[in-house]
C-alpha cells in the first residue's frame, strides 16, 4: 500500500490507468479540465492515448470507436458538458459498447441527467456516486470494471470538491473478477469470411448472420439492466437500526452528513444517514430497509429535489419526506454554494426534529 | 437475312432479370447500342435489358448497373449468336 | 428483332470478365431506388479492399443514409454510428488499432450538414482515416430534402421552388475545404455517371487507401452519385442531370496528394 497526497483529480487519472484506460478524449470544461490535463501528460507516457478533443460530441464518439476495437475508453466532462453527450450514450447502452464517463461536476444538479438520462429510448446508465477521494479511486475502477462486464455505460459522478481536495490514496489496480475476452469488438479479422461482425443499435445483423432485429434486440438490453438493476446496488448506512430521523445524501453531501450523524449521535440524536453510491440501480430495498424505524426522512441535496423522486420512489407514502438541501451555487455558477456546510446541515435537521411551535 | 449483315459478338452477358429495376442506365452506357428495354416486365413489373447482337463484353453494363444485374463474358472467337447450332 | 439468349452464361468458349457482386458483398439484394448511384459506389470500394488484400484488416463506419442498406450485407466488419460522427469514431479506431484500414462511408447530408465539425476537426488533425462522401445534394434517406451541399436551384422536398441563396444559404464544397488543411492528405471527386468516370473513381478509392496505409494523413473521396428519386427524374435522366447541377459545382478530379509525384 502505497500513498501520495494528490487531488481527487489526479487521484482518478490514476485510479483510471490503474484499471487499464488505453484512451482518453476531452474538452476543457471547469471542474473536469483537470482531470483532462492529468491524461493528457499520462496517458501518452504510458502508451496509451489522449485526444484533446475540439467538442464534447466528438470526444465521447472517438471514445465511443476506441472502446469499439476492444480497449478500455473514457470521456469525461461536468454535468454542462454531459449534456451534449447524451445521445452517445444512449447509443453505446443500445449497441453495447462500454464506456465510462466521468462528470466531475460543478454541483449536485445533475442527478437527473446521470440517472435518467438525455437521450433517446429504453436504456439505464450505471452512476455510481463518490463520497470523497479514496472512494472515487475505487469506483473509478469498478466502472471500468461493471462497463466492460455488462458492456454498458457508466458515470463516475464526482464534483469539484472532490476534484481539487488533496488526499493521501493508493491508487494502485484493484482485482476485481475476471472477464470474458471481448469477443465482440471489431479488428477487422472476420472481414471476407462470410460472417463478419457488425455493431448496431438496431440488431439487425447481416444478411449471412441475422440479428435479432430492433424490437428484440431493445428487449434484450431492457432485461439486461433489469438483471444489473438487482445485482448491483451498492449504498452505505450507519445509525439506521434505531434512527427516529433518516438522512439521505449523496457524494460529497453525503460524507457531511455522515459527519454531522455521527457528531449528533454523541448528543443523544436518533439520527442515522443512508447514502446510495449507486445512483442508479438506486438502492431502493436497502434504504425501506434502513428507514424501517423512522419517522420521517429528511433528503439533503443540494438541487430543486431530484433524488428526492427515487426517495419517494423506495419509500412511498409510509413515511413523510421531506428536502433539507435546495440549490446552492456561488455567484459564478460553478462551485457548490454555501449550504454545503456541516452548521447548515446540522441546523436543518434540529430543525426537522425539533420543530419551533 | 442476309447473313454477312449480322452483327458478331465478342461477348455476351447474363441478366439476372427480376433484380432489375429498369433504371435504364446500361442502355445509355452501352457503347454499341445492344441493349434495349423489354416490353414484358419482370416479376417486380420492372423492364428489362434485352442484349442484341454486337456486344463487345466491355462491362460498361454491368459497372453502371446499380442493381448488379450483370454478369460479362468475353468470347474466344467472336460469334454469330443468331447463328442456328 | 431476335435477342441473344441471356439467362445463362455462354456455351461457346469464353471467359468470365465481370460479375454480379463483388466477392465482399454478401447478396446482390438491396432495397435502393432505380437508378440510384451508391451501389455502383459501393461495389468499387469492395472490389478495391479486396485486390489490396484488406477485407482481414479493415473496419468501416457507417453514418446515415440509404447507403445504410449495406452494413447488411458488406462482408467486412461494420458499426453504425451516429449521424455525423464517422469521423471521429474512425480516430478512435485508428488510434487504437493504427495498423487497420479504417474508413467511414457517408453521405452528404450525414458529412457536410450534422457532421461538418467531425470531418474537419478529423482532417486537421491529420488521422489518417478514410472518409468516403456519397454526395446527391439530398438528404434521400428521408426522401430528398436539402442538405449543407445542395446547390443553388436545386428542387428538392423542403426547397420545392429550388434553392434560393438569399432564404436557404449556398453549397459547402468540402473537399476543397478539407484540402485546405495540412492535415489532409488525400482529397478526390470522382463521380459514377458513366463507366469512365466509375473507371477513375476506383484509382481514387484505390489512391485513398494506399494513402492511408502509408500512413500519410487524412483521406476524403468524394464520389457523385445520381439520386433520381430525390431529383424527381426518370432514372435514365440521372447521369446527365448530375454531371449538370452537381458537376458544375463540384468539379471532378484529384483536389489534393500530398504523395503524388511532381511533374518534372
Amino acid at each position: 500500500m502505497s500513498l501520495r497526497l494528490i487531488d481527487g483529480s489526479e487521484a482518478v487519472a490514476e485510479a483510471a490507468l490503474s484499471a487499464g484506460l488505453r484512451f482518453y478524449s476531452g474538452y476543457p470544461m471547469s471542474p473536469a479540465t483537470d482531470l483532462l490535463e492529468q491524461l493528457a501528460k499520462k496517458l501518452p507516457e504510458r502508451g496509451g492515448v489522449c485526444i484533446n478533443a475540439d467538442t464534447e460530441i466528438e470526444g465521447v464518439n472517438m471514445a465511443i470507436g476506441a472502446s469499439m476495437t476492444g480497449f478500455r475508453a473514457a470521456t469525461g466532462s461536468c454535468g454542462q458538458g454531459l449534456s451534449l453527450m447524451q445521445e452517445a450514450i444512449a447509443e453505446v447502452a443500445l449497441n453495447e459498447t462500454p464506456l465510462v464517463i466521468f462528470n466531475m461536476a460543478r454541483s449536485q444538479q445533475d442527478y437527473f441527467q446521470a440517472t435518467r438520462g438525455g437521450g433517446w429510448g429504453d436504456y439505464r446508465t450505471i452512476a455510481l456516486a463518490p463520497k470523497d477521494v479514496p472512494e472515487a479511486v475505487e469506483l473509478t475502477q469498478l466502472a471500468f470494471h461493471l462497463s466492460d462486464k455488462y458492456r454498458v455505460p457508466a458515470i463516475v459522478y464526482g464534483d469539484n470538491i472532490l476534484a481539487r481536495t488533496l488526499t493521501a490514496v493508493d491508487t494502485s489496480p484493484i482485482a476485481f473478477e475476471p472477464l470474458p475476452p471481448r469477443d465482440w469488438a471489431l479488428d477487422g479479422t472476420t472481414g471476407g469470411t462470410g460472417r463478419s461482425k457488425q455493431i448496431w443499435t438496431w440488431g439487425v445483423g447481416k444478411h449471412n448472420t441475422p440479428g435479432p432485429g430492433p424490437q428484440l434486440h431493445w428487449r434484450n438490453i431492457a432485461d439486461k439492466f433489469a438483471r444489473i438493476a438487482e445485482t448491483e446496488q451498492r449504498w452505505e448506512a450507519g445509525f439506521h437500526e434505531d434512527a427516529e430521523t433518516m438522512v439521505v445524501a449523496f457524494g460529497t453531501a453525503g460524507k457531511f452528513v455522515e459527519y454531522v450523524v455521527e457528531d449528533m449521535r454523541q448528543e443523544g440524536w436518533q439520527v442515522g444517514f443512508f447514502r446510495p453510491i449507486t445512483l442508479w440501480p438506486f438502492p431502493e430495498d436497502a434504504l425501506e430497509r434502513g428507514c424501517k424505524t423512522a419517522r420521517q426522512v429528511l433528503v439533503f441535496e443540494l438541487n430543486a429535489g431530484q433524488m428526492i423522486d427515487d426517495v419517494r420512489i423506495s419509500l412511498g407514502k409510509r413515511v413523510p419526506i421531506r428536502s433539507i438541501g435546495g440549490i446552492s451555487s456561488d455567484d459564478a455558477g460553478i462551485n457548490i454554494g454555501d449550504r454545503m456546510d456541516a452548521s447548515y446541515i446540522r441546523a436543518r435537521i434540529i430543525e426537522a426534529m425539533e420543530p419551533v411551535s | 437475312m442476309n447473313v454477312a449483315a449480322r452483327k458478331l459478338s465478342r461477348g455476351t452477358i447474363v441478366v439476372a432479370v427480376d433484380r432489375c429495376k429498369g433504371c435504364e442506365l446500361c442502355v445509355r452506357a452501352c457503347p454499341v447500342d445492344v441493349l434495349t428495354m423489354s416490353e414484358v416486365t419482370n416479376a417486380n413489373g420492372f423492364r428489362f435489358p434485352l442484349l442484341a447482337p454486337g456486344c463487345t463484353g466491355c462491362t460498361a453494363c454491368q459497372q453502371v448497373c446499380p442493381d448488379y444485374v450483370f454478369e460479362v463474358y468475353k468470347y474466344e472467337e467472336a460469334v454469330d449468336e443468331l447463328a442456328a447450332d | 428483332m431476335n435477342y441473344v439468349d441471356t439467362t445463362y452464361p455462354p456455351v461457346r468458349e469464353s471467359r468470365q470478365v465481370a460479375s454480379f457482386k463483388p466477392a465482399l458483398l454478401q447478396t446482390e439484394e438491396h432495397h435502393l431506388c432505380p437508378g440510384c448511384g451508391e451501389p455502383v459506389a459501393i461495389r468499387l470500394i469492395c472490389e478495391v479492399i479486396q485486390e489490396l488484400g484488406l477485407a482481414q484488416d479493415t473496419i468501416s463506419i457507417f453514418g446515415h443514409g440509404c447507403y445504410g442498406a449495406f452494413m447488411s450485407t458488406l462482408d467486412v466488419e461494420t458499426t453504425l454510428c451516429l449521424h455525423g460522427r464517422a469521423p471521429a469514431v474512425a480516430t478512435g479506431m485508428k488510434r487504437m488499432r493504427p495498423d487497420k484500414l479504417i474508413w467511414t462511408m457517408q453521405g452528404d447530408g450525414d458529412m457536410v450538414s450534422e457532421g461538418l465539425a467531425e470531418v474537419l476537426h478529423t482532417a486537421a488533425r491529420g488521422e489518417s482515416v478514410t472518409c468516403f462522401m456519397l454526395n446527391n445534394g439530398v438528404f434521400g434517406d428521408t426522401g430528398g430534402q436539402m442538405t449543407a451541399a445542395s446547390v443553388v436551384g436545386q428542387r428538392t422536398k423542403n426547397t420545392l421552388e429550388g434553392r434560393d441563396p438569399g432564404y436557404h444559404g449556398f453549397p459547402i464544397t468540402i473537399g476543397e475545404m478539407v484540402a485546405a488543411l495540412p492535415g489532409s492528405a488525400y482529397v478526390a471527386r470522382g463521380s459514377v455517371h458513366n463507366a469512365g468516370s466509375i473507371a477513375q473513381a476506383k484509382k481514387m478509392i484505390r489512391r485513398g487507401f494506399e494513402r492511408q496505409m502509408a500512413n500519410a494523413g487524412f483521406g476524403l473521396v468524394e464520389i457523385l452519385t445520381m439520386c433520381p428519386t430525390g431529383w424527381f427524374l426518370p432514372t435514365k435522366d440521372g447521369p446527365e442531370y448530375m454531371m449538370e447541377s452537381l458537376g458544375s459545382v463540384y468539379p471532378l478530379g484529384i483536389i489534393k496528394d500530398v504523395g503524388a509525384e511532381q511533374p518534372a
